[in-house]
């Protein structure tokens, strides 16, 4: 573990089954569940159109094949520069991401429409946004695969990817209101004449580089065994410096930025990487208790998040004003009920921001508990996969890389769903590759595309041991051995 | 749309929905062994001998090169084989570096797997730490505190 890339162990050629059997690449069966997501996506499409009223034209079909062609594009990609990836992944983000733009293309006329009724101001069509960025996110999945030739060469740049990481994370809470706040959270980051940005989306990515490749060099640290109570073994107080670190700047977030979602989802993430690397519970009980002081102290102190804690508790309290949205949101499930009430036939956008961090509320209600449930599952499949990748890989940063991407999308979703549901309070995330977001997809396309990369690594049969003598060595027996601890 | 049309395409589109996740869960069952790249013993699955035979080689004693036990031999039978200062390990180490459990040596298939079980020391594959079930090739040294195993033929 001294060494940052532990990953380059040369024991890598003995580790594998010279005679392993033959791998299957298995990418017939991506294309087949590819060919799969866009049929359903091309069915949803045209239910949506048929339930308001549309006329069913050859239109439809046009766009469902330039959705199996899209991702059949990134489909060649993997075949090309990761063959032996996880065959599951990409079907799965693709049938994610085909029923968010379904179901945010449906959602279009209905919203304009609500927002000149009420007078208010009327936003653009957002589907022809999303399907650019769904372009766009695949062009960067390309790109990352093309770039990353091998996942462990990322740990190289670990600290250069945390210090990025840590500044755009940053950026946004630290620049004036004008340039960063929208809808009272300041995540943004506005480029007059461009559009804007959420950094911290890009800034999840590289601070789980960071956190892999520094766990992975300074692991012993955080397994030096400390006092033992009622069960687990603490860490030294010395040892918590990094925690802190972490959790103060996880309450600068929300603080600053005035963003509860963001703020959790980047202590959840440390404190599960923690976690994977050194197995120890203590670690997750003492964030947790770090978390849970850090938001009793701001609920005190600020209101905004006083108004969230509210909202949560008794939505119906203030239904005309800030409880409003989770209202809605909690109506729209309730009359989707089991069935729903079919793509295009329910009014889910009576929900603010139906498309984006509601558009879970949206779905529920058109496809009710039976189709949500399956999203879920959609979503879960494609986090299994992901830690399968995580435990299948043969060097630790890999491992945890490929666990943190992985957690982060399942917490992602979970902060998402539990918001919407009123499980626990509202935070303003998007769902991954579902809702209506431009740095959210792209960064999300990113992660997947290293995801991928791992579970290349992770399933391609090892080279064959090279032949021939070996190196003249030291006998091991007298190497220097260094007694750490006395074992008890 | 009819309102019958309409029931059936929601009842239809669920369906499909729901044979996705099924489809996918097919192909996670046929991957279930496949991706990890260790190879499971599954029940009732042998290797014929001929593969065996043109292999060579098979592992059949465990021999102690360096360190207080140098020179014991162990014949290999199948049975896992457990490294320690513990007094029912296989090889007993009377040696301060090792840990009371310290390492595992098993047999997966027809390779002999070595597993460090949470030792202080760590236990090193030739040169590189054993992190996870590494395969043990014939004739490579496997060092535990100040004893270094090997299997022979």
């Amino acid at each position: 573990m001294g060494r940052p890339a532990a990953g380059t162990n040369p024991s890598l050629g003995p580790v594998s089954t010279p005679q392993a059997p033959q791998v299957q690449t298995r990418r017939g069966t991506e294309l087949a569940m590819l060919g799969f997501a866009a049929g359903l996506v091309t069915l949803a499409l045209a239910i949506a159109d048929g339930n308001q009223e549309q006329e069913l034209t050859r239109q439809i079909l046009y766009y469902g094949v330039a959705f199996m062609a899209l991702f059949g594009l990134a489909h060649l990609a993997v075949r090309k520069w990761a063959p032996y990836a996880d065959p599951l992944i990409l079907p799965c983000v693709a049938l994610v991401n085909g029923l968010g733009l379904v179901m945010i293309n449906r959602l279009d006329p209905a919203v304009i429409q609500r927002a000149k009724d009420l007078q208010r101001f009327v936003p653009s069509e957002s589907a022809p946004k999303q399907v650019v960025w769904t372009a766009a996110g695949l062009v960067v999945f390309a790109v990352v695969m093309w770039l990353v030739k091998d996942h462990r060469m990322l740990a190289k740049y670990g600290y250069t990817a945390g210090l990025v990481g840590l500044i755009a994370l940053a950026l946004p809470g630290l620049l004036p209101s004008s340039l960063s706040e929208v809808n009272g959270a300041k995540i943004w980051l506005r480029l007059p004449g461009l559009g804007s940005i959420q950094p911290g989306e890009f800034a999840k990515i590289l601070l789980l580089i960071f956190f892999a490749a520094f766990l992975v060099s300074k692991r012993d640290l955080f397994m030096a065994a400390g006092r033992r109570f009622a069960g687990m073994e603490l860490p030294r107080a010395r040892d918590l410096a990094p925690l802190l670190v972490a959790w103060a700047l996880s309450v600068g977030v929300l603080v600053l930025e005035k963003d509860l979602g963001t703020s959790l989802l980047f202590f959840g993430i440390v404190l599960v990487m923690l976690y994977i690397a050194t197995e120890r519970v203590a670690w997750l009980v003492i964030g947790l208790t770090f978390f849970i002081g850090g938001c009793l102290i701001a609920y005190q102190l600020f209101g905004h998040v006083q108004v969230r804690v509210q909202t949560w508790l008794d939505p119906f309290a203030d239904y005309f004003g800030k409880g409003n949205q989770i209202s809605q949101s909690l109506f729209s499930l309730g009359t989707g009920g089991l069935g729903g009430t079919g793509l295009g036939a329910g009014r889910p956008e009576l929900v603010t921001f139906s498309q984006s961090d509601f558009i879970i509320a949206a779905i529920g209600e058109e496809f009710g508990f039976i189709g949500l449930a399956a999203l879920l599952i959609i979503y879960l499949l494609l986090v299994m996969r992901g830690l399968r990748s995580a435990l299948a890989v043969r060097d630790t940063f890999g491992k945890l890389l490929a666990g943190g991407l992985a957690f982060a999308v399942c917490w992602q979703v979970f902060i998402v769903v539990g918001g919407v549901t009123k499980l626990i309070p509202l935070t303003g995330l998007t769902a991954p590759f579902l809702s209506h977001g431009g740095s959210s997809l792209i960064a999300n396309y990113a992660a997947i595309a290293l995801l991928l990369r791992i579970s290349d690594a992770a399933r391609r049969p090892a080279p064959q041991t090279p032949k021939g003598p070996k190196p003249q060595q030291a006998p091991i027996a007298e190497a220097s051995t260094v007694l750490v601890e006395r074992p008890t | 749309m009819p309102d019958l049309v309409m029931q059936l395409t929601r009842a239809g589109f669920l369906a499909l929905l729901w044979l996705f996740v099924l489809a996918a869960l097919r192909v996670v069952r046929s991957d279930l062994y496949a991706a990890s790249g260790i190879r499971v013993s599954m029940p009732g699955f042998r290797r014929s001998s001929g593969k065996q035979q043109a292999r060579g080689k098979q592992p059949r004693q465990l021999v102690v090169t360096h360190g207080a036990l140098a020179g014991t031999r162990i014949s290999l039978d199948g049975r896992p084989i457990l490294i320690g200062r513990a007094d029912d390990s296989t090889v007993v180490l009377d040696d301060d570096y090792a840990s009371t459990r310290h390492a595992r040596l098993s047999l997966r298939g027809t390779d002999w797997y070595v597993e460090d079980l949470g030792s202080t020391n760590g236990t090193y594959l030739d040169r590189a730490k054993v992190t996870a079930p590494v395969r043990v090739p014939l004739g490579v040294p496997i060092r535990i505190g100040k004893t270094v195993i090997e299997l022979r033929s």
